[in-house]
């Protein structure tokens, strides 16, 4: 029996692993020929001309995520911190039956709820109208895997500090939310990840943009919504280079989450 | 210096179970004290009283007097001023773990705000001494964390963590049940020497080692304190039935 259960395992991975592989394989074989320097330094060329790039969708990309992440992962670990320290009560199970609802709703409702709040007032889209709408995505992932990881740390170690004459905000703060670091950092990092291939919520909030913008209330462009009007054009080029912009964003996202791992590995210590 | 502790008509609840029923004792400064019984006797609850840690278990609640030196636990202090004058040891070792040696040992003094360098590597040296784990840990203070140790040595770091706030009296809860025999030697020799500092409450299942570390013993059954007495006597010679079947194992 033992065999067969781990033939099951290792059957499982791999059928987990082999559209993971194909996936990225198809995107190197058909996205790498069209990833040059002018693709990741141009601005995108008017039709029929040839060259251009993704420059501006890239820094727009970037740009875009910063504002959700500096919105989006301190709401969502105070709360996730609501949840597990104050919230084992009516109050805490009302935040989690909204916080599992609005992780149901779909991008595009999200997208809405952006646009009303931040593009109607400030009359223009914007890559902080993006922000928002994908903080919006990330806080109850952040917030759910926060409490599911403070839950983990074991009561004997808050008790640890308040024998030491520790106060509950100073534990929750340095001792708590401390020993959680690394699984709070991977629901972090899950939430990023999510939405950092989001299309729908940013279609009427970034809006996207040809040229380069650098102020955060103009139009902006991004590397989805890029790829998804080259994708949906009828040229070949801009087909090509759809390709080679879903590539740069797996690369990109992919090195994100890796940079946080090493720099979290780096300062942890041994025997931890 | 340690200091005395004195506890009047102490009762304690769990929502409405009573756990405690009017307990009275008198703890002498600067001795060990020991307190044994069977499992759910009310031992534990008993000391998480004198620090007021009973209270974060939700609808805990105590009635009755509590005095620790000049301190009325149950009357004006606040709970965190209170625990750093009554270390506790608890019943598994809990260092941080994300902490190093170093910064476990000294989570006590920089939680509360504590910031002088020097100072704070003194008293670290101090208190590892003490718990005597500076010889084994000395060499990497900074690089290993505080749960990469073995079970003894954590919960001597556990000591030395309470011992480096400086607390008045140190409260030990089967502080020895998940160690093996020769960490357990080290601990009870420790206690021997802690206790000219400190005024030490252990709850032990152990009667050899409440014989061997306590100068006072107590006695409880069902949340009441049957008999309080030098512990030559309880073991000796108790004055109450339920305690001699309990000390020369005929109960429970």
């Amino acid at each position: 029996m033992d065999h067969v259960m781990t033939g099951v395992s290792v059957l499982t991975v791999v059928l987990v692993l082999v559209p993971l592989f194909a996936i990225f394989a198809y995107l190197v074989y058909k996205g790498i020929g069209s990833i040059n320097i002018d693709f990741l330094t141009q601005t995108p060329k008017p039709v029929g001309e040839p060259g251009g790039g993704m420059a501006n969708a890239i820094v727009g990309s970037m740009v875009i995520l910063a504002i959700a992440s500096v919105l989006g992962v301190p709401l969502g670990i105070g709360a996730g911190v609501f949840l597990s320290e104050y919230g084992r009560n009516r109050y805490g199970d009302i935040v989690r039956f909204i916080s599992d609802v609005m992780n149901g709703v779909p991008s595009i409702v999200i997208g809405i709820v952006a646009y009303g709040l931040v593009v109607m007032r400030q009359k223009h889209f914007s890559a902080l109208a993006g922000g928002v709408a994908l903080a919006i995505m990330m806080v109850p992932t952040i917030a759910r895997t926060t409490e599911q990881m403070l839950l983990l740390v074991p009561q004997a170690i808050r008790e640890a500090a308040y024998g030491l004459g520790v106060s509950r905000w100073r534990t929750t703060l340095s001792i708590t939310l401390r020993t959680a670091t690394s699984g709070i950092i991977t629901g972090v990092m899950l939430a990023f990840a999510r939405v950092a291939g989001e299309t729908a919520p940013l279609l009427f909030t970034a809006f996207g943009n040809q040229f380069w913008n650098w102020k955060s209330d103009q139009p902006t462009a991004a590397l989805s919504l890029q790829i998804f009007t080259y994708a949906i054009s009828p040229f070949d080029e801009w087909h090509r280079q759809a390709w080679a912009g879903a590539l740069v964003l797996i690369v990109l996202i992919v090195g994100a989450v890796a940079a946080v791992r090493i720099a979290v590995r780096h300062g942890t210590l041994a025997g931890a | 210096m340690g200091v005395g502790i004195a506890v009047e008509h102490l009762n304690a609840f769990y929502g409405k179970t009573q756990a405690l029923f009017d307990v009275n004792i008198v703890v002498v400064a600067n001795h060990a004290t020991a307190l044994i019984g069977p499992s759910g006797c009310g031992k534990s609850t008993f000391i998480r009283c004198l620090n007021r840690m009973h209270e974060t278990i939700p609808e805990a609640r105590v009635e009755g007097k509590v005095h620790i030196g000049d301190l009325s636990v149950y009357n004006g202090t606040s709970a965190t001023q209170l625990r750093r004058r009554v270390g506790m040891v608890f019943q598994k070792p809990n260092p941080f773990p994300t902490m190093s040696i170093y910064d476990n040992v000294a989570a006590g003094l920089k939680l509360n705000g504590f910031r002088k360098r020097k100072q704070l590597d003194e008293i670290v040296h101090k208190s590892l001494h003490s718990a005597a784990l500076w010889d084994e840990v000395k060499d990497h203070l900074h690089k290993k964390s505080g749960a990469s140790l073995s079970g003894g040595q954590q919960q001597r770091l556990c000591i030395a963590r309470a011992l480096a706030v400086q607390p008045e009296v140190l409260l030990m809860d089967e502080p020895c049940s998940a160690l093996d025999p020769i960490s357990t030697g080290k601990i009870e020799e420790l206690i021997f020497q802690l206790k000219e500092q400190y005024t030490i409450v252990i709850v032990t299942h152990n009667m050899q080692q409440a014989a061997r570390v306590a100068e006072f013993t107590g006695f409880f059954l069902l949340g009441k304190m049957i008999e309080f007495d030098k512990t030559e006597k309880i073991f000796t010679n108790p004055s109450d039935k339920r305690t001699e079947d309990y000390v020369t194992g005929r109960f429970g």
